[in-house]
């Protein structure tokens, strides 16, 4: 297994953002994380790359226990991630952004290398003509494929995206989702949030469902779809949408 | 085969990047400016001229020193002057006990990195004002300890004695020494600063300055880049402090550790574009013309603090870019002069 959560629990305060999450995750599966607001998504990954580190519960990858370990050592370990609220480096160039990813994520490249890198893989997301200009500068989606990149340029094993879909209009989804594919094709595991319904049945091996922290539903696309569980908590308390659903 | 290839292709990149960073006219022009201001007292032999241009070049030192944690890395260090004042003190210990100069700057310089690579693992932990309050709170306990420290002298402080001069060809000969040795460590300092910019932990640091969360998402080792950055910005006031209390002949805790000072090197980084080589450089030459000129003005000579503290006001406002981040929006075409 490359990303093992056993158990894990995560409280802020009074709240339960995580309770006991139990979540397997084999080499190179796309798996999706589904589930309303407030669910406790965003808590998850930061709780898998040690941005918050769980109250309970262990977190295992590659084999090793990593809970509690500091975001860094886990990127020098093959794991990245994109923000849902993206965090440019504003007053760096594009280039420059993704070279970060590429000189201290896993693969730890010289300058000189993560410059090409940095070009390959803005050229793969489709941002090359923006290589030179500052990262503030962009619109969001950009900023969203900018996040993508500078995860990828560090080559991980795992790649943690959230809601990287959010705001983009239906052709942008269409090429993102064709992005994520080609990334999956390489050899990448994924373990992907996210809001747009169809695009994560179509792209995710399975997927897991989160309610209040609790994870309420695991399957393929079609048996979480068709689960009444997961309708209803997703697709509101009405019968009738859950049914049009 | 192909391994090799890829391998050749590899070493060719790297070097076309290292090649590629070492021709900056921006870099080399600096330099040559201040080598040629610089030298020109020395080949002229005009001792006023040299007197006000050890005050610039020590400006120079002081504030590119200051640009790798404050513009770089984005951290507010406003006691800076403590490794000035420490290294001073150091070198002026070694000095009295007969050792030379030689050996007394490295030693200054040693001191201030050890103390920020001590405190670097304490206060760097915190961010923004925190971190800045701490500094100024280190420069003054720096302070009241030094003042009842016994082998520093405690509140006398440290005076060499004028035989000492006698190994430098006497004390007028000394302070042209002196003089190039200041010119040859404001270079240096100019140097380091490029070179940290351009370097793959100096990427780390803007990263840092950007979005520290980000950056340790991405993988840079926040805490010890951040001690690192401190301590290289430490070592070379620690150097300049043996140089500037040698050439003053006595050193004590009120001229060592003036928060004046700090203030006076952040507004220089910010006058001339924190975060770029050349606008440490030319904020603290700009800034030293300034405070000539109010120095030798009666009206506001008492007023210098008060003015610089009104100068990084309306910088702050109005230009938190500072000059070269002026020039880089308004005549985007300099931009790769302007390092
Ligand atoms: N750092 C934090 N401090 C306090 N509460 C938090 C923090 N992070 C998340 N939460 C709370 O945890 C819950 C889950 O949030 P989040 O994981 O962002 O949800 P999702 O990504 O599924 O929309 C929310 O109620 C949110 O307010
Ligand atoms: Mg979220």
């Amino acid at each position: 297994m490359l990303l093992e959560l056993n158990c894990v629990s995560r409280s802020f305060g009074g709240l339960h953002a995580l309770s006991d999450v139990t979540i397997t995750l084999p080499q190179g599966e796309i798996l999706g994380l589904l589930g309303p607001n407030g669910a406790g998504k965003t808590t998850l990954f930061n709780v898998i790359n040690g941005v918050c580190p769980p109250s309970a519960g262990t977190v295992r990858f590659r084999g090793q226990d990593v809970t509690g370990k500091p975001p860094y050592a886990l990127s020098h370990m093959g794991l990245a991630r994109t923000h849902q609220i993206v965090r440019p480096l504003n007053e760096l160039t594009v280039r420059e952004n993704v070279m970060v990813g590429a000189c201290f994520g896993h693969e730890q490249r010289r300058l000189g290398e993560a410059a090409t890198i940095a070009e390959q893989t803005l050229a793969f997301v489709g941002l090359e003509a923006r290589t030179n200009q500052l990262a503030g500068s962009l619109n969001v989606a950009e900023k969203k494929r900018l996040e993508l990149a500078r995860a990828l340029a560090a080559r991980p094993l795992l790649l943690l995206l959230d809601e990287v879909l959010a705001g983009l209009n239906p052709v942008e989804i269409g090429a993102m989702v064709e992005i994520v594919r080609q990334i999956r094709d390489q050899g990448v595991t994924i373990f992907m949030i996210e809001h747009v319904m169809h695009a994560i049945m179509n792209v995710s091996d399975r997927i897991v469902v989160l309610e209040y922290g609790r994870l309420i539903a695991e399957g393929t696309p079609a048996q979480v779809a068709n689960d009444p569980k997961v309708i209803e908590a997703y697709l509101g308390r009405s019968p009738h949408t859950a049914q049009a659903g | 085969m192909k391994v090799v290839t890829a391998v050749q292709r590899a070493i060719s990149t790297v070097s076309r990047v290292e090649i590629a960073r070492w021709i900056s006219p921006g870099l080399w022009l600096t330099l040559l400016a201040v080598a040629g201001f610089g030298a020109w007292p020395l080949v002229i032999g005009q001792a006023s001229l040299r007197e006000t241009l050890f005050t610039a070049l020590l400006a120079i030192a002081l504030a590119s020193s200051l640009n790798i944690i404050l513009g770089f890395t984005g951290y507010v260090s406003f006691g800076h002057v403590v490794f000035f004042g420490l290294g001073g003190y150091v070198g002026m210990l070694v000095l009295s006990k007969g050792a030379p100069l030689w050996v007394a700057m490295p030693l200054g310089g040693l001191a201030a990195g050890l103390l920020a690579y001590g405190l670097g693992a304490a206060i760097l932990r915190l961010r923004g004002a925190y971190f800045t309050l701490a500094t100024i709170g280190v420069n003054e306990a720096m302070r009241a300890f030094v003042n009842n420290f016994a082998p520093f002298g405690g509140a006398t402080g440290i005076s060499l004695k004028f035989t000492v001069y006698n190994d430098y060809g006497g004390a007028a000969n000394a302070l042209w020494l002196v003089y190039g040795l200041l010119l040859a460590v404001t270079l240096a300092a100019i140097l380091l600063s490029y070179t940290v910019k351009t370097s793959k932990f100096g990427l780390g640091l803007m990263a840092i300055r950007e979005d520290e969360d980000a950056a340790e998402v991405m993988g840079v080792v926040t805490p010890r880049a951040k001690t690192w950055a401190y301590v290289l910005s430490a070592i070379i006031p620690g150097i300049v402090g043996v140089i500037f209390f040698f050439k003053n002949g006595n050193i004590e805790p009120a001229d060592a550790f003036r928060l004046q000072i700090s203030i006076e090197s952040i507004v220089m980084v910010m006058l001339g574009g924190q975060g770029t080589v050349i606008g440490a450089v030319l904020g603290a030459a700009g800034y030293q013309q300034l405070r000539s000129f109010l120095l030798t003005n009666p009206l506001v000579k008492d007023l210098q603090l008060a003015i610089a503290g009104g100068l990084l006001l309306l910088i702050v406002l109005f230009i938190p870019t500072g000059v070269v981040g002026l020039i880089r929006r308004k005549l985007p075409v300099l931009r790769k002069l302007l390092v």
